[in-house]
């Protein structure tokens, strides 16, 4: 049986603001990143779980146990705000003690359990530090030790790299996810950066206006993304109108303006219009030719060893394709080709049938 | 020597001739008998009872006002910033209200109000069909009674604003971390709003310490320093009244000290927090009870008011014996109106709380600038300079100007204001600089150095880049800072009853000259047009203050 069960989980705000039958399961010791854009119900979910929040309706299970109906402090949850909202007026250790003495612990016990909390984030000797003397990344640890300490059932964390800079931010997330691993807590992320919630989740749930639009690995959303937000919202990508048909010799294919790329053969798979997202390495650029897809680039942003070309299409559509330094010029008549086939394989590319209007 | 070094010490030299140096002579005096330097008056001080008294009176009247107005005004704070029902926003500007009564009109309202001849008094002599009155208001009970009222307001104040900056994730993070309410109150809550709390009863300590009304009024036998102080001068003991001045500022500045060594001002968690949203009231017996309580208790806090209103339309000796006033008349608001005699108090005091309110934030913000900007020895003077007349009781500076400025000795720095109409202006002024530098300052910190350097490299001269930005900027502080100073001037008694002139008599003088002459109608009347003024002062600088605060 999954350890943390969300039913139906609820909470209106306004017609598309808050959080809406929310439903998943998650396995004892895994880590869930939710993910999605502002205002996608993130930080609700997050309330909801801590029980800051009180749904409308919906369950929240604990290893069976509905603590829907329970308070924030009676909930043994740990959570780790956005700001830390760490105590200023006490020092380090008397932070990370605060949950353990709700549980009735004093005395040495007490500072053992601190020690051993703030070694777990590398922090042994700082507890007589004041919190105002940490630096931003120190701060985000102790908040962490904090809420592990009393080892709460699960752990819950707000956006926690969004206060860090981007050298550190990198750093933190390898640590924050040994730290996970190493003590095999049940956890949930809040993050809206695609790549620490990939990093950080086992599972990725995306949100979209309160509402959960897939929920799997990584990988399975990357490669099958449900539908066109998600496949939007993960990785860069562009956007272009074609249509789907047999090929004469079996199969599929897709038709792009004067271009025909095979398809593979999936299940479920219609014939008709679709709009179609190009991963910048579906396709890449070559010299003029007929049978492919004819453009010109239209600016090109150097990127390392490679450039991100935009090339405008005959038809008039706008491609991003990653190709060499040295490629082509601004300006250039080019003619792009898969650069693999079929076309969409490894999910660098996807195929959504036009819902009729 | 640069521009602002100059003006830096010019500024400080002037503060500290006509502030630190009347403290000084004071300080001299209390220590000069007729025959050269003499401990005498310290002496006397120390031995006889009735000194001895009026100092434990202040002591412990001005810690009970303490207590009282925390037991008071931290629960309401509380009650209004995280609770929600019915009324509340209504009701929690009503709460405020006891700070448009000056302290003089206060008190004169209480004692019509809960004096023995009052309206409850009579109410239950009549109710008990008895004749004599049932209690007397007087003594340190009395004195209480109207500290309490007039004075929880800081704490209702300052314990409000210290909630809503309080970080909601800070009560959150308890609350996850297995905290009942009770816990994350005293382990969280309180200990976050230390530094509104210290700032509360500093502020109340020192409010209480200073006054001079109620004691005046209604202390009848019990003494406190500040009318001890007035008496033994008005008794001509010179030096003791020094020696009890030198007493009273030793005990504000110990207070201060205290308050100070409580610790450190810290800032409460960052910042970037949003305050707890307010929990309704879930069940319906506690919301109703919480808005009747609530319009009981904003009733209770207006009867002052409404009391002085009636009483300003009861014409002179027509109130005998009953319950009620018999008959009702505007005459009072006539003669205000019609007797230029009656008319000039009014004038001076609106003169004289104008002028200095505007002179205070001009000095407040040119020390201001210079403080800000520049980092010179006389300017980090500045602030502690303009700081010193708000922990000095108000006695004690009336006291020391009139020390310091009733002899001829140019050479000295010493001139002859008292009995001028300058004297006056001078006394409010200085009361009035701490209250506008305090705002000015906090506002001048508040602006973000980088507006004034995009001004600048838009092309802005000084002139216009302080006009432009800083000015409009500064608006809420300015507001603030005027309607404080602007509505202390306006009923201002503590100093006007030490140093007034004919000419410059003020209102509460001229409330207490009618008061005396049983002029009771007129004295309300005259209180009325005060409260009146301070609210619309008081609503005008908040709507200000709020346009860009
Ligand atoms: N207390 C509230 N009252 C009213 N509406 C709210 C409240 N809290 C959140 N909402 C609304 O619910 C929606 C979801 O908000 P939520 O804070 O969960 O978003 P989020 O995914 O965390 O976004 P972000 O990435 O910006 O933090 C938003 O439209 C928000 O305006
Ligand atoms: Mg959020």
């Amino acid at each position: 049986m999954s350890y943390l069960v969300l039913q139906e989980l609820t909470r209106r705000y306004g017609p598309e603001q808050g959080l809406f039958e929310l439903s998943f399961a998650l396995e004892r010791g895994r880590t869930l990143s939710l993910l999605g854009p502002s205002g996608s119900g993130k930080t609700t979910t997050l309330r909801l779980l801590g029980g800051f929040e009180r749904p409308d309706r919906g369950h929240i299970l604990v290893a069976g146990e509905d603590v829907a109906p329970l308070g924030p402090a009676a909930r043994r949850f740990g959570m780790v705000f956005q700001h830390y909202a760490l105590f200023p007026h006490l020092d380090v250790g008397r932070n990370v003690g605060f949950g353990l003495e709700s549980l009735g612990l004093g005395g040495a016990e007490l500072e053992r359990r601190v020690r051993e909390a703030l070694s777990l984030v590398d922090l042994a000797g700082f507890e007589r530090r004041r919190i105002a003397e940490l630096s931003g990344g120190q701060q985000q640890r102790v908040a962490l030790a904090r809420a592990v300490a009393p080892e709460p059932r699960v752990l819950l964390l707000d956006e926690p790299l969004s206060n860090l800079d981007p050298g550190l931010r990198e750093r933190t997330r390898r640590e924050l996810r040994a730290l996970i691993q190493r003590i095999g807590i049940t956890t949930v992320i809040v993050t809206h950066e695609q790549d620490d919630a990939f990093d950080l989740g086992d599972v990725v749930a995306v949100l979209r206006q309160g509402r959960l639009q897939q929920i799997g690995t990584p990988e399975t959303l990357y490669r099958t993304p449900a539908n066109p937000f998600v496949a939007g919202f993960l990785g860069r990508g562009s956007w272009i109108d074609g249509t789907v048909v047999r090929a004469p010799a079996g199969g599929w294919e897709v038709v792009v303006e004067s271009a025909r790329w095979p398809l593979a053969d999936l299940p479920g798979r219609q014939p008709g219009p679709a709009r179609l997202l190009f991963r910048p390495g579906a396709l890449r650029l070559a010299d003029p030719h007929p049978g492919g897809l004819a453009g010109v680039v239209v600016d090109r942003r150097f990127a390392g060893a490679d450039c991100y070309y935009q090339v405008g299409t005959g038809g008039g559509g706008m491609l991003e394709v990653l190709g060499r330094a040295g490629a082509a010029l601004a300006g250039q008549a080019v003619t792009l080709v898969p650069a693999a086939e079929p076309v969409d394989q490894d999910g660098v590319m996807h195929v959504f049938p036009d819902e009729p209007a | 020597m640069s521009r602002h070094r100059v003006l830096a010490l010019l500024l400080s030299g002037l503060l500290v001739w006509l502030i630190v140096y009347p403290l000084l002579l004071v300080a001299r005096e209390s220590l000069l008998g007729p025959a050269g330097p003499t401990l005498d008056h310290f002496r006397s001080l120390l031995t006889e009872p009735r000194e001895w008294g009026a100092l434990w009176g202040s002591l412990w009247i001005s810690l009970a006002s303490v207590g009282l107005s925390a037991a008071l005004g931290i629960p309401l704070a509380f009650l209004f910033e995280r609770a929600d029902f019915p009324g509340r926003r209504l009701l929690g500007a009503l709460v405020a209200l006891p700070v448009v009564l000056p302290p003089l009109v206060g008190v004169i309202a209480f004692l019509f109000l809960y004096g023995e001849t009052g309206f409850a008094a009579r109410l239950v002599q009549a109710v008990l069909g008895r004749d004599t009155p049932p209690w007397r208001l007087e003594g340190a009970w009395a004195i209480l009674l109207v500290h309490a009222y007039s004075m929880y307001v800081y704490f209702y104040l300052f314990t409000r604003a210290g909630l809503a900056r309080l970080d909601h994730a800070m009560l959150e993070a308890a609350a996850s971390l297995g905290a009942g309410r009770w816990r994350t109150l005293t382990r969280v809550t309180l200990p976050l709003l230390g530094p509104s709390l210290r700032g509360a009863a500093l502020l109340t300590f020192m409010t209480a310490l200073a006054s001079f009304s109620a004691p005046y009024i209604f202390g009848g036998g019990f003494r406190v320093m500040p009318t001890q102080i007035v008496l033994t001068r008005l008794n001509g003991d010179y030096g003791l009244a020094m020696a009890q001045t030198v007493v009273l500022s030793v005990l504000a500045l110990a207070g201060l000290g205290l308050a100070r060594e409580g610790g450190h001002v810290r800032a409460a968690g960052g910042g970037k927090g949003v305050a707890a949203p307010r929990r309704r009231i879930a069940s319906v017996g506690l919301r109703r009870l919480a808005t009747v309580g609530g319009w009981c208790f904003a009733l209770l806090l207006l009867l002052p008011h409404l009391t002085l209103l009636l009483l300003s339309f009861v014409p002179a000796g027509s109130w005998t014996v009953e319950a009620l006033p018999p008959a009702y008349t505007i005459a009072n608001y006539r003669a205000l109106l019609v007797e230029p005699e009656r008319w000039r108090p009014f004038l001076n005091s609106v003169w004289m709380a104008s002028l200095t309110t505007v002179v205070a934030l001009g000095t407040a913000l040119l020390a201001g600038t210079l403080v800000v900007r520049t980092r010179t020895r006389a300017a980090r003077l500045l602030e502690p300079l303009l700081a010193l007349p708000w922990l000095v009781p108000g006695t004690v500076f009336a006291i020391a100007l009139a020390t310091a400025f009733s002899v001829r000795a140019p050479w000295i720095g010493r001139f002859i204001l008292v009995g001028t109409i300058w004297i006056l202006p001078l006394a409010y002024l200085i009361r009035n600089l701490p209250l506008a530098s305090r705002a000015v300052f906090a506002g001048l910190r508040g602006l973000d150095p980088a507006l004034g350097e995009a001004a600048a490299s838009l092309g802005a001269g000084r002139f216009r880049s302080f006009w432009r930005i800083t000015m409009p900027l500064l608006r809420p502080a300015l507001a603030a800072g005027a309607t404080l100073a602007f509505v202390t001037a306006l009923g201002d008694l503590v100093t006007s009853i030490i140093l007034y002139t004919y000419d410059t008599r003020p209102l509460s003088l001229e409330i207490l000259a009618s008061l005396r002459q049983d002029d009771v109608g007129v004295a309300a009347a005259y209180g009325v047009f005060l409260m009146i003024l301070s609210g619309l002062v008081f609503a005008l600088g908040s709507e200000r203050a709020m346009v860009t605060g």
